[in-house]
């Protein structure tokens, strides 16, 4: 028999907690989420003023910062990554345990921001490693850090444990390894993970 | 363990570095540290050569963050470079505007109101608080006073980073300063909460220092760590606070009088012994000094235009030559050469940037000493990887 959320309310009136595995499961994931101390250009600053008194990223228990990602849940990639840094950040990637989750934090990580034109400067982590939530800004302020986490709370708790969209960790067999970019003749090999990224289509007009 | 080999370790003539076959010691251990590491402030990664816990060698690997910014530069025009400065040096976008505009105004022959030079000294020295606020927080988080320095520093830089963005628009990336004044007139209210947050910086200070100044670990931690002779510092090549704390002289505030500077009476401090303790005291002596030159300019501020009317923001084709603009930003001596060939983007771009000059001694510094050394004297050192790398 199904029970509806209004008549769950009514049992926890009464001092009947009613829940699901998977309910409890996502309520104690989304809200103990730890990320990885791991800055790497402006917006690590401002990473670190969402850690401090003011903001207080305490609130959404995610202020355990983590310096190794063995031990860390979410990846926050705070700043430009430069082709010389990418090879490291998908090994990072590589090394934190499933369930992980990964935030785009400014406008760098997400396209290569102002600095899109260098010749050093990936235009984007999503083309190595899966993006849960993007925050736009240059740097996002703290507000939308805690924003950007909000939304990936959300999504954890939307996960359902099994059938077709569980979680990675808990899918198939295949192994969670991605591949690691090195440099080639001219620019990162391979240049991006086909899997995770394709260029835009060409917006063209419709042919009459 | 990386097994050191010999030819790679040799030891070059007058140098301390001892054979790496040594039949008596063991074999060295290389230690790479970063690019990810909490300690290192950013993507820099050192490769640490250690004879038991000593370090025999230390080799300083960046270019993580280069993002290109002088190519950059040079590829777009003169007022279109001025945000990307902010992003060079993250902590002080203000000092990098001011000697960007410098630069320009130079390059231009351009004059900049009375007001504008009252608000840039202000900005500066704000600029100056916050940034050795958090050097000190960085620094103390560094010894292992995990979290709670740093939340003082961060708080303060709150009320510093609140008037940033009233008056620009932005916490961090002001992008305010323009080629003959800044952007936006202050206002009586913004100068007004600018005192109140000078006013209450003295109290904060008094509170850090009682905490932190005579305490003993600290002093045990820091003194005697890391000494920079004031020779060496010279030839290196040194400026700022490092420098100062050698004992050497040098404020380009007072050698250059650049701006108007000259009309303030304020005293430039000198460590004696140039250690670690030496830097962190000399940072917080300098903030002390900086008090009273906001408190003045504050006070003395005149009424006007924060733009020269005249002045040419868009468009500008500065005649062919080249100009060098160089104020004491917070970590040092910040410039800015542009050579101009009269098209409207410079013909090249160069920036001296005070974090990388400063980081060249590293080596020197840290020879005999462990990697929990290395890690306090990199933090007092003072980078800031966006200025290293570029």
């Amino acid at each position: 028999m199904e029970i509806t959320p209004e008549q769950k309310d009514e049992l926890r009136r009464h001092g009947i907690l009613l829940t699901s595995l998977e309910e409890l499961y996502n309520w104690g994931r989304s809200h103990s989420v730890w990320p990885l101390q791991f800055g790497l250009a402006c917006c690590a600053i401002e990473m670190i003023a969402t850690s401090m008194a003011r903001f207080d990223i305490a609130r959404f228990g995610s202020e355990v910062f983590r310096p190794s990602p063995r031990q860390a849940d979410l990846l926050i990639v705070s700043g430009t990554v430069t082709k010389k840094m990418a090879p490291q950040v998908v090994r990072l990637w590589n090394q934190m345990p499933e369930p992980k989750y990964c935030i785009a934090m400014g406008a760098c990580a997400i396209s290569g921001g102002p600095f899109k034109q260098g010749y050093n400067v990936l235009k984007g982590i999503d083309r190595y490693i899966p993006v849960d939530v993007y925050i736009p800004g240059c740097p996002p302020r703290p507000e939308a850090l805690l924003n950007g986490l909000i939304t990936l709370q959300a999504k954890i708790s939307g996960q359902s444990i099994s059938g077709p969209d569980a979680p990675r960790h808990l899918g198939s067999a295949d192994s969670c390894e991605y591949p690691v970019p090195e440099f080639g003749g001219h620019d990162l090999e391979p240049p991006k993970n086909p899997d995770l990224w394709q260029p835009p289509a060409p917006a063209r007009a419709p042919k009459p | 363990m990386i097994e050191a080999s010999t030819d790679a370790l040799l030891p070059s003539p007058g140098s301390r570095v001892r054979p790496v076959r040594d039949p008596f010691h063991g074999d060295l251990l290389e230690v790479s540290m970063g690019p990810h590491h909490p300690s290192t402030h950013g993507v820099f990664r050192m490769v640490a050569t250690l004879d038991g816990e000593t370090i025999v060698r230390l080799k300083p690997v960046f270019g993580y963050l280069h993002r290109n910014h002088e190519k950059l530069g040079e590829s777009t025009t003169y007022l279109a470079s001025m945000p990307y400065t902010d992003r060079l040096d993250y902590l002080c976008s203000m000092t990098n505007n001011w000697a960007y505009a410098l630069a320009v105004e130079r390059l231009i022959g351009q004059p900049v109101p009375e007001r504008a030079e009252y608000v840039r000294v202000i900005l500066a020295e704000l600029t100056r608080l916050l940034n050795h606020t958090c050097l000190a927080g960085f620094l103390l988080q560094d010894c292992g006073a995990s979290g709670t320095p740093l939340m003082y520093a961060f708080r303060e830089r709150e009320k510093i980073l609140d008037l940033f963005e009233s008056l620009s628009g932005s916490r961090m990336m002001c992008n305010y300063q323009r080629f003959g004044g800044c952007r936006v007139d202050p206002g009586a209210h913004w100068l007004a909460a600018a005192s109140r947050v000078t006013e209450g910086y003295g109290r904060f200070l008094d509170e850090f220092e009682a905490l932190l100044t005579g305490n003993e670990i600290m002093m045990a931690r820091t003194q005697g760590v890391g000494p920079l002779s004031a020779k060496l510092a010279v030839a290196a090549g040194v400026t700022g606070p490092m420098l100062r704390a050698a004992g050497v002289a040098y404020d380009i505030r007072k050698v250059d009088g650049y701006g108007i500077y000259p009309r303030f009476n304020f005293r430039v401090p000198l460590g004696e012994h140039g250690d670690t303790y030496d830097r962190y005291m000399l940072r917080i002596l300098e903030m002390r000094e900086s008090i009273p030159i906001l408190r003045q300019a504050l006070a003395e501020i005149p009424a006007g235009p924060i733009m020269d009317p005249k002045a040419r923001l868009r468009g500008l084709r500065p005649k062919a030559g080249e100009s060098y603009g160089r104020i004491e930003g917070p970590k040092g001596e910040i410039g800015f050469y542009l050579v101009s060939d009269g098209t409207p983007n410079p013909y090249r771009y160069r920036v001296r940037p005070p974090s990388l000059i400063n980081l060249t001694i590293l080596e020197d510094l840290c020879l005999g000493r462990t990697i929990a050394d290395a890690v306090i004297i990199l933090g007092s050192v003072d980078i800031v990887l966006g200025e290293v790398d570029r």
